[in-house]
């Protein structure tokens, strides 16, 4: 009985790990519901496509070469790892010593270990890399105000957290190995381990007793650190790693310049033109544009869910460039903050959002930071996962003018002008020809 | 200058291929004028059927769009619209990537399905298929840059037609920092054409003058009437003798239109 008491314990923490993972990916999915619908089903090929090009292929990530490359080791590596995780837990469920050994040749599981090993040694060098990167080299992207406080403690503890983790994996790899040679009970030999056999010195010199304490002791804290990191995703910006799939697969395929035509608009103009062919009014009158982000689109939420804050729009936002407020990279950050607050108020208020005075616009989001778009694309182009802060400006732009009529000043002219005279400037219709005589 | 008006061809029974759809800096704005004019005597050198729109024509919508005024821009659209199509139009030619845009992503859904072609494209077209040609003259050997307008080049991924037709000016093409789909805007999109900018620590046409100044090109060649404002006053500002010139206005000058 006593033997299996940490399988039981082992198990019982699986289940509660991966229980309470669940039920927050819930939650998540239940908020990014509350967006308006956006009908982003079609040419499910394509999309298919643009997912395995964009997500899993990485297409974006290399176009800025060195965090491009370190980060598809990273990547690389985490999806390499992971089929180690699996013998892991199953040698956790079952008190087996390295399950897939007994399973697959010798030649072939040596194969896999050392594979793993390596990719830890490369993902932990990068890692480091990009920590260096942070702190140290200070690039600029990394240092906006929107980084201060949270996101930059984030951004650290998931370094953090991964170097720990590959230490760990080595360190457990190398007391397994010493326990191996020393024929301890239970640990047949298995696996090849060009990396961790070079710290195998540092434990070399222990009793077979202690080594297999520490075995234990690196082998629950790795497995522990990673149900950890599993559930401190949903509080973090790491989320991208999964919700990088979805959001490109459900990504904008047509031409960047194409906006939505607003179908709320449609018929109202329409039933001015042509009373005929407008549908008939639900007796609803919708709002226009997007104050709060419950006005926003699932696609919209579910992208402020999954920016990793990497700033790469931001760095290309000419408006951001210059030393304007915009930056794109704080829309997505302060559109997932304000929609964790309303998902908060949503679940302490029994499924019902109870207003509470507070609102997208003007809280977070200030009317000069919309004005200063150029609508240029540049940040949608530069995102790695295809997020699109761009529709959210603008979605914001359409409530300040049409709900609150608040326009910038000299765009007032501009919309006077087009209404009065069919020319953004101060110009007569009729005098559309005139160019043709001035030759 | 003789331009065909759609109106008078329509009441004499002809029917022109293209639509010259001239917009309002084209129309208004004198650096512009210019570059409708240089693409008539292009379109005249090929021999193109087309008219224009005269006084029939009007905003396309995209500055009160791009400001979030869904409901000018709908309106402006919708009656649009029902000129172009009284008169059947199918094929429509720009020289500005806004009415482009706006035209041939955003007229669709509202009623109105044309083939929008960007002057730039076309004249390319016309240059593959031996309709005119088009030699170095005084453009042989210089080094020129192109600026991508958004509007053309990441909006609708147009970035090579323009880059042709340089190259085929036996000119040098030198890209700036920033090109093509990471190409910089000059500042004028989302109706920033019309106000003044926000507060921050440089104005965007002035940035991008700079990458342009840095590839050592005396001429910067636009395709878009709001780059070439930007880019024209960059310049000024900077005091740089760099001409900024639409493709259409440098093939006017190596022909000798």
């Amino acid at each position: 009985m006593i033997d299996i008491l940490p399988n039981i314990l082992f198990s019982i923490i699986l289940i509660f790990s991966v229980g309470f993972f669940i039920i927050n990916i819930k939650k998540i999915v239940t908020v990014i519901k509350l967006g308006k619908p956006v009908y982003r089903s079609d040419n499910l090929k394509k999309r298919f496509y643009n997912m395995a090009r964009v997500a899993l292929g990485q297409s974006k990530m290399v176009t800025k070469p060195i965090s491009g490359f370190l980060h598809v080791i990273v990547y690389i590596g985490f999806i390499i790892i992971n089929i180690e995780l699996l013998e892991i837990l199953i040698d956790g469920v079952t008190g087996s010593h390295r399950f897939f050994s007994k399973y697959f040749n010798t030649s072939f599981y040596n194969f896999l270990i050392a594979t793993f090993e390596i990719f830890a040694l490369l993902v932990l060098i990068s890692v480091v890399l990009f920590w260096t990167r942070r702190n140290i080299v200070k690039i600029k992207r990394f240092l906006s105000s929107e980084m201060e406080g949270w996101p930059k403690f984030d951004a650290d503890n998931i370094l953090y957290f991964e170097i720990v983790l590959m230490l760990l994996f080595l360190s457990m790899n190398a007391t397994d190995l010493i326990l191996q040679e020393r024929n301890y009970m239970g640990y047949s030999k298995a696996g090849a381990f060009p990396v961790s056999s070079f710290i195998v010195p540092l434990f070399d010199s222990f009793q077979t007793s202690t080594v297999y304490t520490l075995e234990r002791i690196f082998w629950w804290l790795h497995i522990l650190g990673i149900f950890f990191f599993l559930n401190y995703l949903y509080y973090s910006k790491h989320l991208h790693i999964l919700l990088a799939f979805p959001n490109t697969f459900y990504a904008n395929l047509g031409d960047k310049g194409k906006f939505e035509v607003l179908k709320s608009v449609k018929n109202e103009v329409l039933q001015m033109f042509y009373p005929e062919k407008a549908s008939e009014s639900n007796g609803n009158i919708d709002k226009f544009g997007a104050s709060d982000v419950l006005d926003l689109n699932w696609v919209q939420l579910m992208n402020a869910y999954s920016c990793t804050e990497c700033g790469r729009c931001s760095s290309e936002c000419p408006a951001h460039l210059t030393g304007k407020k915009l930056s794109p990279r704080k829309i997505m950050m302060d559109t997932r903050d304000r929609l964790e607050k309303v998902s908060k108020n949503i679940s302490l208020n029994n499924g019902k959002f109870i207003d509470d005075g507070d609102s997208l616009l003007d809280n977070y989001i200030s009317k000069e930071e919309l004005w200063a778009c150029t609508s240029c694309n540049a940040c949608v182009e530069a995102c790695p996962i295809e997020i699109d802060p761009l529709s959210i400006i603008m979605d914001m732009r359409q409530y300040l003018i049409m709900e609150e009529s608040s326009a910038h000043p000299d765009l007032n002219n501009m919309m006077n002008n087009i209404e009065n005279n069919g020319a953004p400037w101060p110009y007569n219709q009729q005098d559309r020809e005139l160019w043709i005589q001035e030759s | 200058m003789k331009v065909p008006i759609l109106s008078e061809l329509k009441l004499k029974g002809v029917n022109p291929e293209y639509l010259f759809w001239i917009g309002c800096a084209g129309s208004f704005d004198d650096r512009s004028k210019k570059v409708t004019k240089a693409f008539i005597k292009i379109l005249n050198k090929a021999n193109i059927s087309y008219a224009v729109l005269g006084k029939e024509e009007s905003c396309t919508g995209d500055p009160a769009k791009r400001s979030g005024n869904e409901f000018l821009f709908q309106m402006k659209a919708i009656s649009n619209i029902e000129i172009l199509n009284s008169y059947d139009v199918k094929n429509i030619i720009t020289t500005c990537p806004h009415c482009f845009n706006t035209l041939k992503n955003e007229y669709p859904e509202l009623g109105g399905n044309y083939k929008v072609i960007h002057h730039t494209t076309f004249i390319n077209n016309l240059v593959k298929e031996n309709k005119i040609s088009i030699s170095g003259g005084v453009y042989k050997g210089k080094k020129i840059t192109y600026h991508d307008p958004c509007y053309l080049g990441r909006a609708n991924g147009i970035y090579e037609a323009p880059r042709e037709l340089i190259k085929k000016l036996d000119a040098e093409l030198v890209e700036m920092k920033s090109c093509k789909s990471k190409s910089l805007c000059c500042g004028a999109g989302g109706a920033q054409m019309f106000k003044e900018p926000e507060k921050g620590n440089q104005d965007i046409n002035i940035k991008r003058s700079d990458e342009a100044i840095e590839t050592d090109s005396k001429i910067v060649a636009v395709s878009c009437p709001f780059c070439s404002t930007m880019m024209s006053d960059g310049m000024t500002s900077k005091e740089k003798d760099i001409d900024v010139v639409d493709i259409a206005q440098m093939i006017e000058k190596a022909e000798d239109l």
